[in-house]
């Protein structure tokens, strides 16, 4: 398994993580180390086999539909970053 | 009153030996003595813990109190607590004070417990070794050179050097009963479901699951009575009835079918780690307990599996850390691109990145088939394994981890050498089953754990087993050297 480097930007972009250029080739190494683990996945005999996704094979229990949480707008925002008149600030994305 | 168990404390105070009051100071002040060598616990909470004393000692003099009341114990930092920092190890929420608790975090204030602070572990639980925590690394107390085990080193370490009698903890891939082994206590990793996870910061949720830390099987059994609950606020948490675990402890384990799996005892295994489990295997046949030779025959995809899976739902878990909501933001953001990508930079350490890239690199397009998919199937192989081997045996039991603590930077620059520490661990969590792990002897004077798996919702029986251990060994009462 070798990943390519420009594999590794387009990770990096998905997972808007920034990569300093100088530890883009120790990146890769570790995640080329990871990725032969994994791929030993490749061997299994698998053909037919159904997937599992919740491991009891259970469903998601419902709730009624009702209201069960109160308005903390206040109390939520006071640990926010950034925050004016209620509302999250980020830097501007529109000119 | 620091080498009393749980149950004995309980007893104390309920029979006025010592006041709440008492006792969270006496823990407070070994806190502040000795936690400096360990770095076990990262936020110290005294003042409410006083007053939750005083007002715990109120109850027990009116003669209402709760299970627990009175009784000190510590949260392991990815527990959401009101008004209390909850960093889960990251510098991604070193300023983060919840507004809310986590269900786990308010069953024990509902049975009275007294919350001493809040315990070290490996950046939002990945890891094994707490090397990986933004607050420093836990030195194990048995030998301070080396690692505590992770992801739950501080709760463990903290037990260890009797800097509470219990903590709270979380398993993924055996970061309950890997610390528990290294650091010569007793963890149990419930059944998945059986906990509630609403308010335990997520890693990877279809493996997540709390479960108690302490240092023998009938505490355990008295903190999962507990912790254990049905709650509408987790939609994965399961609707199933809730044993008195403290109830079965004192069963005979006469006629008890332990599997041995024979892919536990292979190579890979320390000689002397294998000596000591197989002495503790010994010690119930002779209790009447039948050894029978299993095999899980897909035990060896358990690994590679799961570093597909965890860090898949770990990529999208951590999305939520973007800088906007809570928790860390960069300096001088360019743009909002800009603000994410160097945000979660500089927020995340070096594991933790690692982990959202594999996790990215799976589930993109074209991968997912070959990565995701494909872990999905060998995860439901896995299950029948087990399934097959419960059709014969009660319990399935063998060693915890390869090794005893090992010394830190010891696993190198590659992370594959430190995921196989879970190599024993990690299958449970994939099929959802209960395991716990308890002291059974020591080599190189390092703790070594059992690990005893059980069927879904058969924590009762995993109790009943180790305690029922614990009554013919006294491992579970030896203690660091300096510490009792």
């Amino acid at each position: 398994m070798n990943i390519e480097r420009q594999e590794i930007e387009k990770l990096a972009t998905l997972a808007r993580i920034a990569i300093d250029e100088s530890t883009i080739a120790e990146v890769t190494e570790r995640l080329d180390s990871v990725l032969g683990l994994v791929d030993q996945l490749q061997a299994a005999e698998t053909s037919g086999v159904e997937a599992v996704s919740h491991p009891m094979q259970g469903t998601q229990r419902l709730r009624d539909d009702e209201v069960s949480e109160i308005n903390q707008r206040e109390a939520l925002q006071a640990i926010a970053p950034d925050t004016e008149e209620g509302l999250f600030l980020v830097p501007k994305v529109i000119e | 009153m620091y080498n009393l168990t749980v149950a004995e404390l309980v007893k104390g105070l309920q029979s006025k030996a010592f006041s709440s009051v008492e006792l969270t100071q006496h823990f407070l002040d070994r806190i502040a003595s000795l936690n400096p060598d360990y770095n076990a616990v990262i936020t110290v909470t005294a003042d409410q813990a006083l007053k939750a004393a005083a007002e715990a000692d109120k109850r027990l003099a009116a003669g209402n109190a709760p299970a627990l009341c009175g009784v000190p114990i510590l949260h392991k930092d990815i527990f959401c607590t009101n008004g209390v920092r909850t960093s889960c190890g990251s510098k991604m929420l070193d300023n983060f004070i919840p507004p809310y608790n986590a269900t786990v975090v308010e069953n024990f204030e509902q049975a009275g417990a007294v919350v001493l602070g809040k315990t070290n572990m490996d950046e939002f639980a990945m890891g094994s070794s707490n090397e990986t925590s933004f607050y420093g690394p836990v030195k194990n107390p048995w030998a301070t050179d080396s690692v505590p085990g992770g992801s739950s080193g501080g709760s463990a370490a903290a037990i260890a050097a009797r800097l509470a009698p219990a903590a709270t903890a979380t398993d993924t891939g055996g970061s309950i009963r890997q610390p528990a082994a290294l650091c010569g206590i007793t963890g149990l990793k419930p059944t998945y479901g059986r906990v509630s996870r609403w308010g335990m910061i997520a890693f990877a949720s279809s493996l997540d699951q709390a479960g108690p830390m302490a240092r023998t099987a009938e505490d355990c059994a008295l903190l999962l009575n507990c912790m254990a609950s049905v709650d509408d606020k987790d939609s994965t948490n399961i609707d199933h009835k809730i044993d008195d675990y403290s109830a079965s402890l004192n069963n005979p384990v006469k006629g008890l079918k332990i599997g041995v799996p024979k892919e536990y005892f292979s190579e890979g295994l320390n000689p002397g780690t294998e000596k000591v489990v197989r002495q503790a295997l010994a010690e119930l046949e002779a209790q009447g307990a039948e050894l029978i030779d299993i095999s899980l025959p897909n035990s060896g995809l358990s690994v590679p599996a799961y570093y597909v899976i965890a860090p898949a739902e770990a990529s999208a878990n951590l999305s939520r850390f973007d800088g906007v909501r809570y928790g860390y933001r960069c300096e001088n953001p360019k743009d909002l691109q800009d603000m994410y990508s160097r945000t979660r930079a500089e927020g995340f350490g070096e594991e933790v990145q690692r982990r959202i890239l594999i996790g990215t690199y799976c589930l993109s397009a074209g991968y997912y088939d070959a990565y995701y998919g494909k872990a999905q199937q060998v995860r439901q192989l896995i299950r029948q394994d087990f399934a097959q081997a419960f059709k014969q045996v009660d319990v399935i039991l063998g060693p915890t981890c390869p090794s005893p603590a090992f010394k830190f930077g010891s696993k190198g620059d590659d992370p594959v050498a430190m995921y196989l520490e879970d190599i024993y661990t990690i299958a449970t969590n994939l099929a959802g089953l209960p395991g716990m792990s308890v002291p059974c002897g020591m080599v190189d004077d390092k703790p070594v754990g059992l690990q005893i798996i059980g069927n879904y919702f058969e924590e009762s029986l995993m109790l009943n087993v180790a305690h029922q251990y614990q009554q013919v060994t006294d491992w579970h009462s030896a203690a660091p050297e300096g510490i009792a």
